[in-house]
């Protein structure tokens, strides 16, 4: 079917970052604005976009959108693009699912909830893959299995790194037990590329859960997040259905996993350019390769 | 049968639980306990069976059958430690070459705090690394619920059958229709579209077979047990790094043919 949203008026340019979450509304007309979701502080947007949409005055990590990530992470100009013409298909006649894709590939600009490609980092060459939060949330389907296999593969055949950026509700429900078959299907690539002797990083950032978590998210050889990020199998508000009791303050943020030995570190924005630069030079080899590779 | 009835048969009391499919399949079953880290998971039940003659290593989820032995089991869905001695028992099975049942039959991985505590996604995330590449041959069985991660963290194998009455989905139509709905009354429209039922999944290469239940249960399960073992032996009888290439291929290939390349009309 044809996107039905061509004579909506244009998003202004502070949605095209991305930082607002799937559906929220714009606090400010102007958009010059934009309300810290943690502390409620009012907050300048230009300053924020320095801050790297950290607030400034109680530090919390804000969602950002995959092409701000790799636009404020890697090497300028270093990012070159892979499989960015893949689009996801309502294979199981799924009430509602069309729609749900055209609007949020309007909504966010992108095709689908996760963008990959080949770039650096201080010099460093990797393949990378950065999921969207504002692609249903980096809910989890045939697109993202594909595109995330192939980042590892490519990565296996061109001897680089992998540095993968996850955020995720979960599995696609409108693709059915397919999208439960990604979370197979993505590991075996990352396990091709291990066994290779390959050096795959991951970043866990705000929420990362259900079936990313259960795979490639926790598959990874170092393990970061960014700070206060949720990181689950099940959701709060799922284990509170289940058990019938309040959860304790903290429970599943980056610092209670850390602290049960789930990750390897937590790394605030400003000092993730500079922490994975230096993890890729550990690992270089005098040929020029990484890991085993 | 509608979709939804099929979720009802698979969750049904009357349906033999992991033990029961292994009492009728193998002559022998000898349980070998724990996962060596934490402790021993009652939801998931693993050891060496004897399936006409030959020794495999066989685990199951269990639900249990007395109230007593269902709550001991917490309904069969289990925590980490339950997908860790899996895992220990299946790199055992490697060491000593024997090839790898595994019957599954969960509502789902336990979504409780303890579970998250020891890192159910963690857990479950390694059998799916590590079992792709496991030198012996791997048959997977979905009998009855086929919850979701939970239930594929058993089934990485180069072989997975269904039963008829099976149910393999990536949620349950009620979360989903309370997800997508905010109404779990929409639960049969939810189990419609989920592609859980065996007949649905065959063609989409998520199960190789269906398990017809047209006989009594006891002979269905025997029947499984000589089915299980041919398929076994013909799996035993291909080169291993063929089979491995044929095991990441198989999941390599999941949802490939539906993604579109270029134009966005859906």
């Amino acid at each position: 079917m044809l996107n039905g949203n061509i004579f909506k008026k244009a998003l202004n340019s502070l949605e095209e970052t991305g930082i607002l979450r799937p559906g929220a509304k714009p606090q400010t007309p102007d958009r010059l604005y934009i309300k810290c979701d943690a502390c409620k502080a009012m907050l300048l947007a230009d300053e924020l976009r320095e801050h790297l949409y950290v607030c400034p005055k109680c530090g919390a990590h804000m969602r950002i959108s995959a092409r701000d990530r790799i636009h404020m992470l890697f090497d300028e100009g270093s990012f070159q693009e892979w499989d960015a013409d893949l689009l996801a298909t309502d294979f199981l006649h799924f009430p509602g699912y069309p729609e749900k894709l055209a609007e949020y590939r309007e909504k966010s600009g992108e095709k689908d909830g996760v963008v990959t490609g080949l770039a650096s980092i201080g010099g460093h060459p990797c393949a990378i893959f950065v999921m969207d939060p504002g692609f249903m949330i980096g809910s989890m389907g045939t697109v993202i299995g594909e595109k995330i296999t192939r980042v590892f593969e490519r990565a296996a055949q061109q001897k680089l790194p992998v540095i993968g950026f996850t955020v995720s509700g979960g599995a696609r429900m409108q693709e059915g037990t397919t999208s439960l078959m990604q979370m197979a299907k993505v590991s075996g690539a990352v396990k091709r590329h291990s066994d290779q002797g390959g050096l795959y990083i991951a970043v866990l950032t705000d929420p990362t859960s259900g079936g990313v978590t259960a795979s490639f998210a926790m598959e990874a050889d170092v393990l970061m997040a960014e700070p206060g990020a949720l990181i689950a199998f099940a959701g709060p508000r799922v284990i509170e259905q289940t058990i019938h009791k309040k959860l304790p303050a903290g429970f599943q943020r980056a610092e209670f996993l850390l602290e049960h030995g789930f990750l390897d570190k937590i790394v605030t924005r400003d000092r993730l350019r500079v922490t994975l630069k230096r993890l890729l030079g550990y690992h270089r080899q005098e040929d020029g390769s990484y890991g085993r590779l | 049968m509608g979709d939804f009835d099929r979720v009802l048969a698979a969750r049904s009391a009357e349906r033999p639980t992991g033990l029961q499919f292994f009492s009728a399949m193998f002559s022998e079953f000898m349980e070998l306990h724990g996962d060596r880290r934490f402790g021993d998971d009652p939801a998931i039940v693993g050891g060496i069976g004897r399936l006409n003659g030959m020794a495999v290593t066989a685990i199951c989820t269990e639900k249990g059958r007395t109230t007593r032995d269902k709550v001991r089991r917490n309904f069969g869905s289990a925590h980490p430690e339950g997908y860790r001695k899996a895992l220990r028992l299946m790199k055992q099975a490697e060491k000593f070459g024997r090839p790898i049942i595994c019957l599954i039959d969960t509502s789902g991985a336990f979504c409780g705090l303890e579970a998250e505590e020891r890192g159910q996604g963690q857990a479950i995330a390694e059998n799916l690394l590590e079992m792709m590449t496991l030198r012996v041959p791997i048959v997977s069985v979905i009998t009855g619920e086929g919850g979701s991660g939970g239930a594929l963290a058993l089934a990485v194998a180069d072989t997975v059958w269904m039963l008829e009455n099976g149910a393999y989905s990536v949620i349950s139509p009620e979360g989903c229709a309370s997800i997508l709905w905010k109404n779990a009354a929409e639960k049969e429209t939810a189990a419609e579209h989920l592609a859980l039922t065996a007949e649905k999944l065959l063609p989409l290469g998520i199960i190789d077979r269906i398990i017809a239940e047209d006989e009594p249960m006891e002979q269905v399960m025997k029947k499984l047990g000589c089915l299980l073992y041919q398929e076994v032996e013909r799996l035993r009888s291909i080169n291993i790094d063929d089979l491995l290439e044929a095991r990441y291929q198989r999941f390599r290939s999941m949802g490939t043919d539906k993604i579109q390349k270029g134009t966005e009309e859906l």
